[in-house]
């Protein structure tokens, strides 16, 4: 007879005790998920449908959205949320199609550290980024710019 | 049944009398669903991880976040931000849906009705959307 294991069958059994870090993933899946559609549904519509759409976006665009801490916030919020999201996921699939190994290790390890670069360069352009370098063009600069 | 066992879900020439599990591929509502959800996040996630640094862009030079961003309104790039929304706004609502049949026992026995909303959902949500962007990425 041939046996099949079910489909949800762990390849190792949750830890009786201490913290269950699975479960937590699997709980934050849920919970970042919601306030993504939220976050990024927001996103789409500022920056596609309002006005020109896509057409109207520029370093003046960027900067006159980030000169109001609301947008800096909502985007740093989006960027960790999301970017924890999707490496999470990939961690997923790449246990999905992979056996435990060397791979498996080089592709987790390749995504832990592709997510902490990013959410460490991402944070820091929202948060030292200046609206007014100087020297710049005047005609690339936001409006508000001394400069412009 | 022989000692040999297949792997791979061919139809059994005959109905078996134990079925196997919830391994093989079924081709209904619920694969479709999965199926879709996990390329659309995979897509989204390359996304994400070019759009991160083409943002960081704004630290380096104005004319260095123009000149990449330039490139997200031409025609054809336009097309493909169809296709990232469309990608994100199903990834978004059949999430949802995820969600439903994890905690309510009505979404669960339902699971297949709400597919089927997800992707009314998704056309709505893209009639609303595409013929907007599109006038804004062909018009100068």
């Amino acid at each position: 007879m041939t046996v099949i294991e079910s489909p949800r069958t762990p390849a190792r059994p949750a830890p009786k005790r201490g913290v269950n870090l699975e479960k937590w993933g699997w709980i934050y899946m849920r919970a970042s998920g919601v306030v993504l559609v939220v976050l990024v549904f927001g996103h789409l519509f500022v920056n596609l449908m309002v006005g020109e759409g896509v057409k109207a976006i520029d370093f003046g665009f960027v900067g006159g959205k980030w000169a109001d801490p609301f947008w800096q916030w909502w985007d740093v919020l989006m960027l960790w949320l999301a970017l924890i999201h999707g490496a999470n996921g990939m961690r997923t699939i790449v246990s999905d199609y992979t056996n435990p190994g060397t791979v498996q290790r080089i592709l987790k390890g390749a995504l832990l550290l592709s997510t902490i670069v990013l959410l460490v360069l991402g944070t820091l352009v929202v948060f030292t980024f200046d609206p007014c370098p100087a020297g710049s063009p005047a005609e690339l600069l936001p409006s508000f710019c001394p400069a412009a | 049944m022989s000692a040999t066992t297949t792997r791979t879900p061919i139809a059994p020439e005959k109905p078996a009398t134990h079925k196997p599990g919830g391994t093989l591929y079924r081709g209904r509502e619920g694969m479709w669903s999965w199926v879709l959800h996990r390329i659309t996040g995979v897509a989204i996630f390359f996304f994400l991880l070019v759009h991160i640094l083409d943002t960081a862009l704004v630290r380096v030079s104005p004319e260095a976040y123009n000149a990449v961003i330039g490139t997200y309104q031409t025609p054809i790039m336009g097309l493909g931000e169809v296709a990232l929304v469309g990608a994100i706004v199903f990834h978004a609502f059949n999430g949802l849906r995820v969600i439903l049949v994890d905690f309510w026992s009505w979404a669960t026995r339902n699971q297949k009705v709400l597919f089927y909303i997800v992707i009314a959902l998704w056309v709505v949500t893209m009639l609303g959307f595409v013929p907007r962007h599109l006038m804004n990425v062909f018009s100068h």
